[in-house]
């Protein structure tokens, strides 16, 4: 079409100063189109439109109308680099360095829309803001030494290759091709080899899969649904009133969050699932009371600090995993919980890059834990008989047309829930603030007498030969999995009781010495000999446990022990004891733990107080109270 | 192509194995383990409110997790956060692009999304200062339309396309953390699982898939329906699927219904399953005998979206005719 002799008549055309070569009339284009194909002019009119929308061929007067005016409007070739069978990726790059030339070039020039596209790219690549500038004066530098009439023919037609392929509003793109589809869904997939490959695979797969006899399914949904259409609102009644009936809101209140006495339905409730009591606040609330008297509350701790990463903010995520490991899986860990050593291999190597889910292993496992043993003590317990006992069981309401109008009247607008659970933060904030420092909260481990001074065992390897009673020490002096540290002492906890407290200040004081091993050879000591007595400051635990965030200050006090302490006290006497310099507040009420505590206090009174010693929460009440 | 036909023969053997597998496992139906429940009985459920504000028709609707608040989507381009006790608009959302097709209430309150034919999600921050709801995030890397999006937490979003594919998004950096690409056809809706490790997303392949979110992959398919365009977790479209014996249990169907369903909700002990249809009526069905119990008739166009609330005292539906009724 574009041969000088048999192609379509063409001329320069004159622009001002400049001259145009090679412009060519619509006219013409239709008439050579007509000729060739020999079809009649209205075919070749349209083949015309379509190759002036699909940018083949540009106007040159009113540009962003890509039609063929049969007349003697002027159209030129587009140069073959602009074709669209080229396919080249139309960036959005490229239309911003278009445009930031255009807008170089004359300021001011830039359409209404262009502007939009412009402002747009501009927030969208703004990290890129700088390259594509720098590309467009580049450009339009480099455009500058060209000859004047090559400019603005190359200008004419960068200029038409966007107006295709960035049509302006309004106009329909001939470009479109509709959504951008993985598979055609129109078209049925060739049965290659690879086809029947992916079939045959998940195929097998999907036969290896466990299957479920449909009796035990259909009768656990069975089951379900019969268990819970007493719940149900749709099936039966909801005691005082639906408040949806009603307009009374007593039902509601009545079911809140943190309600002291819960309904008897809702207690009933708790007892279809384990899921179903952890899901209910006021039943969690219940079942951590029961936790606390049986002194393993570490494992809902845990389980809800497991929850919190796998829901909160990325941005916190590194250090609650840091906290939840501190608080309950490191060594010598305040509150340790029971995982078997595989659970606790996974997850420690798996802290290293800590990620939302690095606890999901060790969480399904205490989860299961509470849920096989604790849960059915639960509900045996005195606490959650003593819940069932005094939950209310609401009169149904009887209201009278004039009494609903009333309550119709009264209604009052719901409290959104941000503000509820904003309203929740506040209070927990004020009870941790304000609260006595319940220490036998966080004292106690699941294992009997957890003797920490097995924690300290991987740093106190060399000294393993001084505390035969240690032997499990040996095993890899390097650093020994907690959990047969933790195993060991929870089998032999009351031997290595009497044992290790001989030994047992020698050993960290040795081990502190000796230093040299990896993980926190000083923090587990010190808390190591918090633990062993199981006595830790709340404060210094509010911080750890995932609610208690105002409290987090107080945590920086703690310093690791000195190792001027044991040349200070007898072994034999300071062998469990855990000093930590707290602020609590006089009027605080500490709970002492129940038995040996004169021990303990004989110990602290002796300790004294050094410059980073830690001192004993509750030593300057009972030291005074003398006993608990 | 010796060698397309051994391989194409394998391929069939193994489903013969697997439908073999399946009908192994099925040694009772739902009928028969529901022969002895007793019946439930006509459901009657009123209109107790009705939500008006909303400009055009209603495309989606969702309850928020205090059971009070809901949160629906016009294509008049509103999104409009209601106190569904005394119809009160809490907050009405202005968008961006008015053709919505979904939106999500997140579990904690803060958050609602939608999105549809922009392509993107858009996440807006209803807990902004004075009262201004902002957007927060603009979710955009799907080629096609949104067709669905359900919240996992703050932090997380999962959305289904019409481009075959559902991602799980990381809400604060705005990137996909996961893209669950197998489906052949366009997704059309998903609903995650109460314990939010997996989903099921239903497309226009005629098939449903349950993904494992923590791993990315597909752990089961069911299909051979028709264009399956609801899902929800136990039920879908309507037909009952049995996930853990991998059967298909039932079909929810009458003479009398001819038109399609738009949406579900089962009640909150899964006896009844809601259904919204073309033929502006919600049906309940009893999802152990497959019976019809009830039919809330009262809207005067198609009901587009359905929700029972989470503490299961109320259901709430949305209509093209521009109108959201809450049963009860």
């Amino acid at each position: 079409m574009q041969d000088p002799c048999t192609g379509v008549k063409s001329q320069p055309l004159r622009l001002v100063i400049t001259t145009i070569p090679h412009a060519i009339t619509g006219e013409d284009i239709v008439s050579w189109l007509a000729d060739r194909f020999q079809t009649g002019t209205q075919e070749a009119r349209h083949l015309g439109s379509m190759l002036v929308a699909l940018g083949y061929i540009y106007p040159l007067q009113n540009h962003k109308r890509l039609v063929i005016k049969p007349d003697a409007s002027l159209y030129r070739f587009q140069t073959p680099y602009f074709w669209p069978t080229q396919q080249l990726p139309v960036e959005d790059t490229d239309y911003a360095i278009y445009l930031a030339k255009k807008n170089i070039r004359k300021k001011g020039i830039l359409e209404v829309y262009e502007q939009e596209q412009y402002n747009h790219l501009h927030k969208w690549m703004n990290h890129k803001w700088d390259f594509i500038v720098m590309q467009a004066k580049e450009q339009y530098r480099a455009a500058k030494e060209r000859k004047k009439p090559d400019r603005v023919v190359f200008e004419c037609q960068e200029r038409a290759y966007w107006v295709v392929h960035r049509p302006p509003p309004g106009t329909v793109s001939a470009m479109d091709y509709g959504l951008d589809r993985r598979v055609d869904p129109n078209v049925d997939e060739t049965k290659t080899p690879d086809f029947y490959e992916r079939i045959m695979i998940f195929t097998q797969q999907s036969i290896m899969r466990p299957r479920v006899k449909s009796s035990v399914s259909i009768g656990a949904m069975v089951k379900y649904c019969s268990t819970y259409s007493g719940h149900d609102p749709f099936l039966s009644k909801c005691l005082p009133s639906n408040p949806w009936l009603t307009d009374d809101v007593t039902y509601w209140k009545q079911n809140l969050h943190n309600v002291e006495i819960p309904t008897k339905m809702r207690v009933e409730r708790w007892t279809f699932s384990f899921r179903e009591l952890l899901s209910d606040p006021r039943g969690r609330d219940d079942f951590r009371l029961f936790l606390k008297k049986e002194f393993s509350g570490e494992n809902l701790a845990f389980w809800e600090g497991c929850e919190d990463l796998k829901w909160g903010t990325a941005a916190t995520m590194k250090e609650k995993a840091e906290q939840i490991y501190k608080t309950f899986l490191a060594r010598g860990a305040p509150r340790w919980i029971n995982i078997d050593g595989k659970t606790m291999e996974i997850t420690v190597s798996g802290l290293k890059h800590p990620h939302r889910y690095v606890l999901d292993a060790a969480q399904t496992h205490i989860y299961m834990l509470m849920k096989k043993d604790s849960y059915g003590r639960y509900l045996k317990s005195p606490v959650f008989k003593e819940t069932t006992k005094k939950a209310v069981c609401p009169e149904e309401h009887k209201f009278t047309e004039t009494q609903l109008e009333h309550n119709a009247k009264n209604r009052r607008p719901s409290v959104s829930p941000i503000v509820l659970w904003q309203q929740e933060q506040e209070q927990k904030a004020k009870m941790a603030a304000s609260a006595p420092v319940d220490i036998t909260q966080l004292c106690r481990f699941t294992t009997p007498v957890p003797h920490l001074a097995v924690y300290s065992g991987f740093s106190d390897s060399p000294s393993t030969d001084t505390s035969p009673s240690l032997p499990f020490l040996t095993q890899s002096p390097a650093c020994p999995s907690p959990i047969s540290v933790a195993l060991d002492s929870t089998s032999a906890s009351e031997r290595r009781l009497e044992a290790s407290e001989a030994e047992g200040d020698r050993n960290p004081d040795c081990g502190a010495s000796v230093g040299g091993n990896t993980c926190r050879p000083r923090m587990p000591l010190s808390l190591r000999r918090l633990l062993r007595r199981g006595c830790t400051p709340s404060s210094m635990f509010a911080s750890l446990s995932p609610k208690c965030h105002s409290a987090a200050g107080t945590s920086s006090r703690i310093q690791p022990i000195s190792r001027e302490d044991p040349s200070q006290a007898p072994p034999r006497q300071v062998g469990n004891f855990f000093q930590i310099k707290v602020d609590i507040p006089p009027e605080c009420r500490i709970y002492p733990i129940e038995s040996e505590d004169e021990d303990e206090e004989r110990r602290a009174a002796s300790r004294g107080v050094g410059a980073k010693e830690i001192i004993c929460p509750w030593e300057s009440l009972t030291s005074q109270n003398g006993t608990s | 192509m010796g060698e397309m036909e051994q391989l194409r023969k394998e391929a069939d053997n193994l489903k013969d194995q697997i439908t073999a597998a399946r009908k192994a496992m099925q040694d009772t139906t739902l009928q028969e383990a529901a022969a002895s429940i007793n019946v439930v009985g006509r459901v009657q459920l009123k209109t107790r409110k009705t939500l008006r504000g909303h400009l055009a028709k209603i495309y989606a609707m969702h309850w928020s997790t205090d059971s009070k608040l809901c949160v629906s989507a016009s294509q008049d381009g509103k999104l409009i956060v209601w106190d569904s006790i005394t119809t009160n608009k809490v907050n009405a959302i202005p968008l961006k692009s008015s053709w919505v097709m979904t939106c999500a209430y997140a579990p904690s309150g803060n958050l609602v999304a939608c999105g549809g034919l922009d392509n993107m999600c858009s996440i807006y921050n209803l807990k902004g200062k004075d009262g201004n709801v902002k957007v927060m995030r603009e979710l955009a890397a799907h080629t096609g339309y949104l067709s669905c999006c359900r919240f996992l937490s703050d932090s997380e979003i999962i959305t289904s396309s019409g481009d075959c594919t559902c991602v799980l998004w990381d809400i604060e950096t705005g990137t996909q953390k996961t893209i669950f690409a197998g489906h052949q056809g366009d997704c059309m809706s998903l609903a995650v699982s109460p314990d939010f490790k997996f989903f099921i997303s239903g497309a226009c392949d005629f098939t449903a898939k349950l993904w494992d979110i923590r791993e990315g992959t597909c752990r089961q398919t069911f299909g051979g329906h028709e264009n399956l365009s609801r899902i929800n977790y136990i039920l879908d479209l309507c037909k009952l699927y049995d996930l853990r014996a991998d059967q298909e249990l039932i079909t929810y169907q009458d003479s009398s219904i001819m038109c399609g369903v738009t949406s579900l909700a089962p009640s909150l002990s899964g006896r009844l399953l809601l259904a919204g249809y073309d033929d502006f009526n919600v049906n309940i069905w009893d999802t152990l005998k497959a019976e019809r119990v009830g039919v809330l008739a009262g809207h005067d166009n198609r009901v587009s979206c359905i929700g029972v609330s989470s503490d299961g005292m109320a259901c709430c539906t949305g209509s093209w005719d521009s109108f959201l009724k809450i049963w009860n």
